[in-house]
């Protein structure tokens, strides 16, 4: 809560009792209004919670299941529970029968002789052994549904860490880190005023989700790096502790596209809360669009060509366009060049250039700056043309070359890779 | 000695010079870091548990503060781990299990006969070393790296990572498991032992009993769990891998080897308690318990299963389904003896002639509110169930339902039946109702929400919550409240005036109407109060040795 909300909760419940004592004038026993005090307190503030449209929402059962193992679990909770709520109101029928029926003020009569009855007791210690077995074979076969993690259609690996996910998606070579995205300032720090209020899915948000096809098999390999964690998906129907060096198995098949959140179930520190669970089940075709693009950005080899640019760079850049001297027309072997920056930057998402006009000193510097500006836009409207948005392409200032001793070079256009292009995400 | 109202040596001071020459304590505080006599030593187990409790109260309201709302704003999530962490520790160690001890000491030489407990000296013992372990634990917030966050369960390789905090944990769980079982070999030998003539083991009173069950429990298990945080100490400080996966060992095994204290702890805690209801009940019902036999023997088979079951706290390790299976067939199997002792207790009302005094009260709001617990407890024992659940707010509703309204509340059920016999002085029945009352409706606004909050999928022990969580939360944080304020209220209106001597003076057996009916058993056959010594020489006791024969 902010700081300020806490005061003016309490500047609210001081005016409310402030008002209460004028209003109750002599007569009332001061004592008793020192005493309900804290409690006009506590009411006062439970009704500013409640009625706080920001902290609104709650539910009462387990959420709407989204795989076969946790609609059995969603049934076989309702089934059980049914029958405990009808055991309940069976025995408690009889104890507030008695309560009310056998009471010494009504004259009833104690019958010291009902004390003993070998018939009644085989009979109650029956039927909650066969109410059990009753139980125990539906939740047999879910046992050894859940346990059976066999022929799945993917394989993710999941290691937990102090405090956070990593999902390996072994069969297409690639993994990333799943961390809290909720900023810490809606979480904010014990006695500081919070500068944002939490919303929407608060303390449920992932940087990086992970992402499993609809209808498919999906076989978990769970494990750690440092102490043990839960991953807990209650509408997958898995909560499955990590523990270091050991792998445990769970699966499951999501039957509908959805985005289903979990959290951390197992206490592994200091930011346990803060280690949300985000499975994105989408369809096939996105999620192999999904799965290619994670493969350019996450893969080893993706991530290589990220960490070091350098080799991938050569091939096309820094492309150097020779321009014949007061001409700007397209050297001859500029269509070479420009596809190969083109097939970078498509290859590249993330990837912008620059480029850069160069004149000689000979001439008037106004004019040769003119023509050096005329040719760097010659070569953008070829990268537009093959297809590269204009917003992928900064323009630099001309510049003179001073003491080369070759003129053809210095009247150069050059193309290179914008440093400050982001590098695919690595970890 | 105050009341030398006897003319014999004691028998058990034969070695010591000291007692024979005063007869008992000397005045002053040094008389109880001496006192080998069980009343004495009865009711310091009880201040030390009340004392615990409220601390362990407060730690509660924190958490709860904390909880109140989405985000932090009062503690650290890493104070909040230490805070759930040492609430249970003091709450199971330093509260339930000490104020047992001490219904114990204080009872079970009454009920059977006998003069005192079998080793007084060892009995003192057992209760002063509960001192340094209450200090290690509060002493272990102030320390750097604040006090062990890795809950009470001390798995590892969390437990490893924490600071001095850990050792200083684990010392006192060493410390506190050896009183513990110091308490139950005396309660073991003076049960066994010392009963008096014609006290048979068929006719000794159910809290007795299931003390009797109890004390076995605890010799089995405590061992085991020093034995595990031995484990984790040397792993800490000596470079084993006992639960280390790298040098050979499996995070696994400790959860085990604890369980295997743990769930026979969930039965230490709570079968005292079904005593406390055999004996309240039939009092109140002016009728027999209903199947004598067959509760002592639904007590020892709950405490022989408890010693199969423990794997149902590890459904979500990733057991084999064989184990799964095992486990929760060994579980449900539970339900049944409990089941029975239920069922008794409700069948020793019916057809009886019931008054509600507050230990009755609080024995019926047992039965109703602790039954809440046995069947969450039932769906919880289904291991799919379990899975989707293990670890959320519904676990925790399910044990504050058992130990709260289960074990708690018999121990005011038995404060309430128990305190004219050890005071002389009997509660104010209209502060012992409003404490019933306010008690159960305030425990139930509490964690009646943390259902709602574990099957929407809220995990416990976090600091902060997602918003979906939250108008439960603020509930449950207010109920909390209510409910701590209805234990400051017993404190004071109830267990201060009774210290103090203000109140009804209470007759020898205030639970026997004007037609003789009511309480049996030997502990209302001497005066109220208990004088300081009872029983000295072995009482002559009729057919049914709940009389003693003049």
């Amino acid at each position: 809560m902010k700081a300020s909300t806490m005061t003016n909760n309490s500047n609210q419940i001081d005016a409310n009792l402030a008002n209460s004592c004028p209003s109750n004038p002599v007569g009332e026993n001061p004592s008793l209004t020192r005493a309900i005090a804290p409690f006009a307190a506590l009411a006062g503030l439970v009704g500013i919670q409640l009625s706080s449209t920001a902290y609104a929402g709650y539910e009462v059962n387990i959420a709407p299941p989204a795989t076969s193992i946790a609609s059995q679990i969603y049934s076989l909770h309702l089934g059980i529970l049914t029958v405990c709520a009808v055991i309940f109101v069976v025995v408690f029928s009889a104890m507030f029968y008695s309560v009310f029926k056998f009471r010494k003020s009504k004259g009833a009569k104690p019958d010291v002789n009902f004390h003993e009855s070998t018939l009644i007791e085989i009979i109650w210690t029956t039927i909650p052994f066969i109410i059990l077995i009753a139980m125990a074979v539906p939740a047999t076969k879910t046992i050894l549904d859940m346990k059976d993690a066999s022929n799945p259609d993917l394989t993710i690996k999941v290691t937990a860490y102090q405090w956070g996910w990593n999902y390996e998606y072994s069969q297409d070579g690639f993994n990333f880190y799943s961390n809290l995205s909720t900023p810490w300032s809606q979480i904010g720090q014990p006695g500081e005023v919070r500068t944002e209020q939490p919303k929407g899915d608060y303390l449920l948000e992932v940087d990086n989700p992970m992402v499993v096809p609809v209808g498919k098999r999906v076989k978990l390999l769970v494990t750690s790096n440092d102490v043990i964690h839960g991953w807990y998906v209650p509408q997958l129907g898995i909560n499955q502790y990590g523990i270091p060096g050991f792998i445990k198995d769970a699966w499951f098949k999501a039957d509908r596209v959805g985005t289903f959140k979990g959290q951390c179930s197992q206490i592994c520190g200091k930011l346990h809360g803060y280690m949300p669970i985000t499975v994105d089940v989408k369809s096939e075709a996105e999620y192999a669009a999904w799965a290619k693009s994670s493969k350019v950005k996450w893969s080893k080899e993706g991530m290589e060509a990220a960490a070091a640019p350098v080799p991938a760079v050569t091939a096309a850049f820094p492309a150097k366009f020779l321009f014949e001297s007061g001409k700007v027309t397209l050297p001859t072997d500029a269509d070479k060049l420009i596809a190969a920056a083109v097939d970078h930057l498509k290859a590249n998402a993330d990837a912008k250039v620059d480029i850069s006009g160069f004149t000689d000193k000979t001439g008037n510097p106004v004019k040769n700056a003119e023509l050096a500006k005329d040719r760097a836009k010659a070569i953008r409207e070829a990268l537009k043309a093959g297809g590269i948005a204009e917003g992928r392409i900064n323009m630099k200032k001309p510049e003179t070359i001073t003491g080369s001793s070759n003129d053809e070079d210095a009247r150069r256009v050059e193309l290179t890779l914008s440093t400050a292009a982001p590098a695919a995400t690595s970890k | 000695m105050a009341s030398s109202t006897h003319a014999n040596p004691h028998a058990h001071a034969g070695d010591h010079a000291h007692d024979h020459d005063h007869h008992g304590a000397p005045a002053g505080l040094a008389k109880y870091f001496t006192t080998t006599n069980h009343k004495d030593i009865g009711t310091m187990y009880l201040w030390f548990s009340l004392v615990m409790f409220f601390a362990g109260g407060a730690m509660a309201l924190l958490i709860r503060a904390e909880l109140f709302q989405p985000g932090l704003q009062i503690v650290q999530p890493e104070v909040f781990n230490s805070l759930t962490t040492v609430h249970a520790i003091v709450m199971i160690f330093g509260a339930v299990m000490p104020a047992f001890v001490g219904f114990a000491n204080w009872l079970i030489p009454l009920q059977i006969g006998a003069a005192d407990m079998a080793f007084p000296r060892m009995n003192n013992w057992s209760f002063w070393l509960m001192i340094p372990a209450a200090i290690l634990l509060f002493a272990s917030f102030f320390v750097p790296g604040g006090a062990a966050g890795s809950g009470w369960t001390l798995y590892p390789p969390l437990v490893i990572q924490g600071g001095i905090s850990t050792d200083m944990t684990i010392f006192a769980l060493h410390i506190l498991g050896a009183s513990s079982i110091m308490g139950s070999i005396n309660i073991i030998t003076t049960i066994l032992n010392m009963r008096a003539p014609g006290m048979t083991l068929m006719r000794m009173p159910m809290f007795t009993w299931t003390w009797l069950i109890t004390a076995y429990l605890m010799i089995a298990v405590m061992p085991v769990l020093a034995g595990a945080i031995t484990m984790l100490l040397t792993d800490r400080h000596f470079g084993t891998s006992f639960f280390n996966a790298a040098g050979g060992g499996d995070p696994t095994m400790f959860m085990h080897i604890f369980w295997f204290f743990g769930h026979p702890e969930v039965y230490i805690l709570i079968l005292p308690a079904f005593g406390i209801m055999s004996q309240i009940i039939p009092t109140f019902a002016r009728k027999p318990l209903f199947g004598y036999a067959s509760m002592v023997y639904a007590t020892a088979s709950i405490a022989l299963l408890s010693f199969i079951v423990w794997g149902h706290h590890m459904f979500t390790v990733g057991m084999p389904s064989a184990g799964q299976l095992f486990f929760m067939y060994a579980t449900m199997l539970i339900a049944v003896p409990t089941g029975v002792k239920v069922f008794n207790w409700i069948a020793t009302m019916w057809r009886g002639s019931m008054t509600f005094e507050t230990p009755m009260l609080f024995a019926v709001g047992f039965i109703f509110v602790f039954t809440i617990g046995g069947l969450t407890g039932v769906i919880l024992s289904v291991a799919p169930i379990d899975t989707q659940l293990q670890d959320t707010y519904y676990v925790v509703a399910n044990f504050h339902y058992v130990l709260v309204a289960g074990s708690l509340y018999a121990l005011f059920a038995g404060y309430y039946y128990w305190s004219p016999k050890w005071s002389g002085v009997m509660y104010n029945e209209t502060r012992g109702k409003i404490h019933f009352w306010w008690s159960l409706i305030s425990f139930n606004v509490t964690f009646f929400p943390m259902h709602f909050l574990g099957l929407a999928g809220m995990p416990r022990r976090y600091a902060d919550y997602p918003m979906q969580f939250a108008d439960f939360n603020a509930i449950a944080s207010v109920g909390a409240f209510f409910f701590g304020f209805a234990q400051v209220y017993f404190f004071v209106f109830v267990v201060v005036p009774t210290m103090r001597g203000k109140g009804a003076k209470a007759a020898q057996n205030p639970w026997c109407d004007e037609g003789g009916v009511g309480a049996e058993g030997l502990e209302w056959q001497v005066p109220s109060p208990a004088p300081f010594h009872t029983f000295e020489t072995p009482p002559k006791l009729d057919s049914t040795a709940t009389r003693v024969l003049a």
